[in-house]
């Protein structure tokens, strides 16, 4: 087998573009890629401080479903979804979509009734999903413990089908290629360093490549985009903290679905390879590290554990962190910000990679008319003054 | 895990710990005399900075006192740690 030929350039910037899209990861590359080919914006540039899709992209748990409670949330994660069900087409790659479905376990009569309701709210906005009971959890996942004698029993599980997991790489890839082949510049080794301001306007972006000039600049930079607003001289209401995954080593295939607990807090699918990829909840201080505690880690292992007594034997051979932007509400912001020609998409916490499509879909779009996409609508920088928060803080199948 | 110098106990495991965010947020000083951005900007929006920052713990499982500290959100250094409602000593540069 001879080395892939490369599959996206490494230009040299030029000295301006139409929009400048500031973080190569999954939401930056399929901005660009929306841009291009929804819109036919092709001067575009996306600045990578690292290398593409190093951050969060190459962290993440690789979850794809669309169970949000708010009717606002399931619009936009299910656009996200259809899109993904045809993303490997689209795209001319196979990004090993995998429609295993999840489960998210509850644990206790408020659980049990919360999930109920979820599944109701999601049937309602079209979202597949289902209320399994403990004996068709077990019949599901014949690994999983659900012994009434637990200290957190499983009391059932709400199910949706066309969720589950996708090869986060290639999903870089693909669309890096396919944004390559449309005309944009993927600039990798470009720190963004500041802005040149013309009254309200950007003009320029400050890189360490040199200054590059700007029609319109497109914030996706996840846990450093309160970096990139503070230069910018406006206020986010996000906190970046740490969020800790794991992988053990390969082990045969137990585990045919993804399996999610919101109580006992962890979540757990089995990659293509083999290793059992887990995640739980972010570390509680704020942190740009890309590291958090080992506590964090032991917690979430043995919910695993007393989850999937048969994960005992098996060895942790990785742990590592992402750097994750929480918003008060545990939604996204998506919109247009108080600098005119830029743009914003971050807070999308620990559940940004289910996105990706979506959230790239539609920031495009935002970008290219210049107002909020009607699925971003409800999502702007000016609901947290509204009051029009989109509440998912333990609504969104998950705590965050 | 982080090590927590509780200005109270002394050096103690994060996990006696809860985090309490940024510090010096003050509770506006006539409420109804604020604007909706003034209520968002006490409500909501927050200093995030790579670097040293000025942040609250609440000694959960020790003494139960809350202070606050100086630690730098990259290397997760502590620089000090003070009592509430006093002015952060000097930061590192």
């Amino acid at each position: 087998m001879t080395h892939p030929d490369f599959l996206w350039a490494d230009p040299e910037p030029k000295r301006g573009y139409d929009v400048v899209v500031i973080g190569a990861g999954g939401h930056g590359l399929a901005t660009a890629y929306y841009l291009a080919r929804n819109h036919g914006i092709t001067d575009v540039a996306v600045l990578e401080r690292g290398w593409l899709a190093g951050g969060n992209m190459a962290r993440n748990t690789t979850i794809i479903r669309s169970n949000y409670l708010w009717d606002e949330s399931a619009a936009i994660y299910e656009h996200s979804l259809k899109l993904w069900e045809g993303l490997s087409d689209e795209l001319d790659y196979d990004i090993l979509f995998s429609q295993r479905g999840v489960l998210n376990l509850a644990h206790s009569l408020p659980d049990v009734r919360e999930s109920v309701r979820r599944v109701n709210a999601n049937r309602l906005n079209g979202v597949d999903a289902e209320w399994l009971t403990p004996a068709e959890v077990k019949k599901l996942v014949p690994i999983i413990n659900t012994s009434q004698e637990l200290r957190y029993p499983v009391l059932g599980a709400t199910f949706q089908p066309r969720a589950g997991i996708a090869k986060h790489d290639h999903v870089a890839w693909a669309y890096a290629r396919a944004a390559h082949d449309l005309g944009v510049h993927l600039i990798q080794n470009c720190e963004v360093t500041g802005f040149r301001r013309a009254g309200d306007r950007v003009t320029a972006v400050e890189t360490s490549r040199g200054a590059i000039e700007a029609g319109r600049v497109a914030l996706c930079a996840a846990g450093h985009t309160s970096v990139l607003a503070q230069e910018l001289g406006f206020r986010l209401p996000l906190a970046s903290h740490p969020l800790q995954a794991l992988v053990s080593e390969l082990l045969e295939q137990v585990l045919d679905t993804v399996v999610m607990s919101n109580a006992v807090h962890v979540y757990v699918s089995q990659a293509h390879k083999g290793e059992l990829v887990m995640g739980a909840g972010i570390d509680a201080y704020n942190g740009y590290g890309q590291r958090g505690s080992f506590h964090v880690i032991e917690s979430q292992l043995a919910a695993a554990v007393e989850l999937f007594p048969i994960f005992a034997r098996a060895h942790v051979l990785r742990t590592w962190a992402g750097i994750v932007d929480v918003s008060p509400d545990a939604s996204p912001v998506l919109g247009l910000t108080p600098v005119e020609n830029v743009f914003v998409n971050c807070g999308w916490g620990t559940g940004g990679f289910k996105a990706t499509p979506g959230a790239g879909w539609v920031y495009a779009d935002t970008i290219a008319h210049g107002r909020p996409h009607p699925l971003a609508a409800p999502f702007t920088l000016d609901r947290f003054t509204t009051g029009a928060l989109v509440d998912e803080h333990g609504a969104a199948a998950v705590a965050h | 895990m982080l090590s927590v110098p509780c200005p109270w106990c002394g050096p103690r495991d994060e996990t006696e710990f809860r985090y309490g965010g940024q510090a010096h947020v003050a509770y506006p000083a006539d409420p109804a005399a604020c604007s909706d951005a003034e209520w968002a900007g006490y409500l909501f929006m927050r200093d995030n900075p790579k670097g040293w920052f000025a942040e609250r713990w609440f000694h959960s499982a020790g003494c139960r006192r809350w202070f606050n500290a100086v630690r730098h959100t990259v290397t997760y250094e502590f620089a000090a740690v003070y009592a509430p409602f006093t002015q952060p000593p000097g930061v590192p540069s």
